[in-house]
């Protein structure tokens, strides 16, 4: 028997397929599989009844297009794998902290979200040293944005350390989706990562159309790629805004932040909603693009597009701005691989790895975006993967429009979601804005949704943050932030 | 370097909307707006509405219903399946009000949402500062509570201006059903705020806890915990809504 079973994205396949395998064989699956430079361990979960849970290990390997799943049963505790690759050392908290099972030699086994309660009364990692402080910021921050707990070990202005604890934002999604009848599911999706909800409701839907073997209409699968690009032109054109504004350059920023609203507009045009809200639906979309729409948003996209180009050009132009994005903020690729960064975040540090690409799904497989890759690793590499991702987006959108024909069937326009096998796991990933975003469901013998797992890209990134700001002055935080500009819902759920 | 810059900012003109003074921005035609139930009985129907709203924000009140827009995220689900017709979502935008009971529809009705004047409106005639807190919120109402902030909006031409320090705010804007774990910091915040001052909720998740009402990690809503002065339901409310309610609530514009 294999050490694992191989599957497609978005494909189901019967849970007892997955082998389970003794946990050395698992260890070495794994050790195996993530020193590949074109795999990626998408999600580490645990999942099952008390006494016979088992932990799962998801690997994307993007060279054959396939996820390649294997499973072992811990008990109450295995030895930890951060050893093989930093990047389990979350997905280990995580399974720590919802399913009590021990990864023994785990070196910071802090609670993940809280969801118990303790938050703000937690340990953190201190510098030792008499000149050494500590600066503390949140979980109130002082802009409009989510909330989250950054500790600072300070040298002077320089910082040696940054701890990130999250968790303000816990609504017990994944547990509530399982409490809810099925229709309402989709509408706590949309509101996983509000900022990214294409991306997460098509991550949903691909998940439950695998486990209901229902086909996407080609029409619907390019509504949904319509409104994902328009949801990266938006973030994207926001980002660079805020980069630019945050080193002090206000043309670009000013520009950029009006540009935003108005691509959001054009979502709008489609859904009614600025933020893809009741737009994509199990089994198709709930709206159609009919043709006064894509001309209106043919048209807006051109002038935005002119607009928006032109103030990247003039922000990139500028010698003080860039001598600011320039090697701050620096991410090796050696490291982004290691901690398993996705997005724009690990494309800026050379990582040429895009889902809509490597793992093309729907309308990808006919219509394929160039991946965008830039290998500095710093603020500069991030920004740059943006305008370069933004400038593709563009004309991606563009062509779709063009193309896209005006009849719908019915069959599109979905009303109720579809029935689900039974006993069965599918597995999803879509490029969102901000990177990979995992979906994972399992139904039990019933044909109920037995568990439900979300990896957002935030919870890939956000230690690439800490690492980040080592060495870098406290002054630059911001700058850091924003070229990564992660989402504080997305990971604490 | 300069010149360039100048040549940019050239190609444009003002780009600020003109509302209040002129028309509003045009809205997508699929725009969710305020609701509207129409005459007519639901007898004969087993409460289709109730059980298709994700939200649960209707509830049966002998042969009729009651819709709270406090609790609706805007899905138009009840719209959709409704045999007779009586629920309709118009394009208006302004679906706040400041009184909770308000955002209770009971058919048929055609209310329209009063906004009282802030109490401490005598205090906010030139500059009106607002301390925002996510507690719980998705990131969607951050963005285009943040947007009025934009030069397409430019909130600060009405002296409304978000800040950072409680010290200096005359609001708290809450967003989010406010989870357990931000509990304790919306307290904070809010009592570091100087008296007098004003709560507003933004979104449906902070009126009434949206559809994480009754969630076990969270409150349902500002109200769990604080006396809330204007609600502001939509998921997201767009950025009109919001505008026109600050600047109603302020006194800005009647």
């Amino acid at each position: 028997m294999d050490n694992y079973i191989t599957c497609g994205n978005g494909e189901a396949i019967d849970t007892e397929n997955i082998p389970v395998v003794s946990e050395d064989i698992f260890r070495s699956f794994l050790e195996s599989e993530i020193k590949n430079s074109r795999n990626h361990l998408s999600a580490l979960f645990a999942s099952g009844d008390w006494g016979s849970k088992k932990i799962f290990g998801v690997i994307s390997d993007s060279s054959e297009s396939v996820l390649k799943v294997s499973s072992f049963v811990p008990g109450e505790k295995y030895q930890t794998f951060t050893d093989i690759s930093p990047r389990t050392h979350l997905f280990e908290r995580e399974i720590f902290e919802t399913h009590r099972i021990l990864p023994s030699g785990h070196r910071w086994l802090k609670p993940v979200r809280f969801p118990d309660g303790g938050i703000g009364e937690m340990f953190f990692f201190s510098d030792k040293g008499d000149e050494i402080h500590e600066v503390g910021v949140g979980p109130v921050h002082a802009g409009v944005i989510e909330p989250g707990h950054f500790r600072f070990q300070c040298y002077g202005e320089i910082v040696r350390h940054l701890e990130i604890s999250l968790g303000y934002q816990h609504r017990g999604i994944e547990k509530k989706l399982k409490d809810v009848s099925p229709d309402k599911r989709i509408h706590l999706i949309e509101t996983a990562s509000g900022d990214a909800t294409a991306a997460h409701s098509i991550a949903y839907c691909r998940v439950v159309e695998g486990l209901s073997s229902c086909v996407v209409p080609s029409y619907s699968s390019a509504v949904r790629a319509a409104a994902l690009e328009l949801e990266r032109i938006a973030c994207h054109i926001g980002d660079i805004g805020a980069l630019s504004g945050d080193v002090g350059f206000l043309p670009t920023s000013s520009l950029c932040g009006k540009l935003r609203g108005d691509v959001l507009n054009l979502t709008a045009l489609i859904c009614g909603n600025r933020f893809s809200r009741n737009l994509v639906l199990p089994g198709g979309v709930g709206f159609d693009i009919n043709g006064e729409i894509r001309d209106r948003i043919l048209e807006s996209l051109e002038r935005i597009r002119i607009s928006a180009e032109d103030t990247i050009a003039l922000l990139f132009n500028t010698p003080s701005v860039l001598s600011r994005f320039e090697g701050t903020g620096f991410v090796s690729m050696e490291t982004a691989f290691d901690f398993g960064l996705t997005g724009p975040s690990a494309r800026g540090s050379g990582i040429k790895r895009d889902v809509r690409c490597d793992f093309s799904d729907g309308i990808y497989r006919d219509r394929k975006v160039p991946v965008s890759v830039c290998s500095s690793g710093d603020v500069l590499g991030r920004a740059l993967v943006r305008r370069l991702e933004t400038e593709k987006s563009f004309r991606f959108v563009k062509e779709l429009l063009e193309s896209l024909p005006e009849k719908v069937s019915s069959s599109d326009i979905i009303t109720s979601s579809p029935p689900l096998s039974k006993g069965r796991v599918s597995f999803s990933l879509t490029e969102g804005w901000r990177g990979e975003v995992v979906h994972i469901g399992m139904t039990d013998s019933e044909g109920n949704l037995a568990d439900y797992k979300i990896t957002d890209p935030s919870f890939s990134n956000w230690p690439a943050l800490s690492y980040a700001m080592r060495g870098e002055g406290i002054s630059d935080f911001p700058l850091c932030n924003k070229s990564f500009n992660l989402s504080y819902c997305g990971f604490d759920l | 370097m300069i010149l360039s810059v100048l040549r940019s900012r050239l190609k444009y003109k003002k780009l600020t909307i003109k509302y209040p003074a002129g028309s509003p921005p045009e809205l997508s035609e699929r725009f969710t707006g305020r609701a509207l139930l129409s005459g007519g009985s639901c007898r004969g129907c087993d409460g289709k509405c109730i059980s298709a709203c994700p939200a649960g924000a209707i509830s049966r009140k002998g042969d009729e219903i009651i819709l709270d827009t406090g609790r609706c995220i805007f899905c138009r689900k009840c719209e959709n399946i409704c045999p007779e017709e009586r629920i309709k979502f118009t394009g208006d935008f302004r679906t706040a009000s400041s009184v909770r009971e308000d955002l209770l529809l009971e058919s048929p009705s055609e209310k329209s949402f009063e906004i009282k004047k802030s109490r401490i409106s005598s205090l906010i005639i030139k500059s009106f500062s607002i301390r925002v807190v996510s507690a719980g919120g998705c990131g969607a109402c951050e963005a285009d509570t943040n947007v009025l902030s934009t030069i397409g909006w430019d909130l600060s031409r009405f002296g409304i201006h978000f800040t950072a320090s409680p010290r200096h705010a005359d609001a708290l804007l809450l967003i989010g059903p406010v989870t357990d774990n931000m509990k304790s910091a919306v307290l904070d915040t809010y009592n570091a705020i100087p008296d007098p001052k004003c709560v507003i909720a933004v979104g449906s998740c902070a009126v009434s806890g949206g559809i994480y009402r009754d969630g076990e990690k969270n409150l349902n809503g500002a109200g769990d915990i604080l006396p809330v002065d204007l609600y502001i339901p939509g998921c997201p409310p767009h950025p009109l809504t919001i505008l026109d309610a600050l600047l109603r609530f302020t006194g800005r514009m009647k």
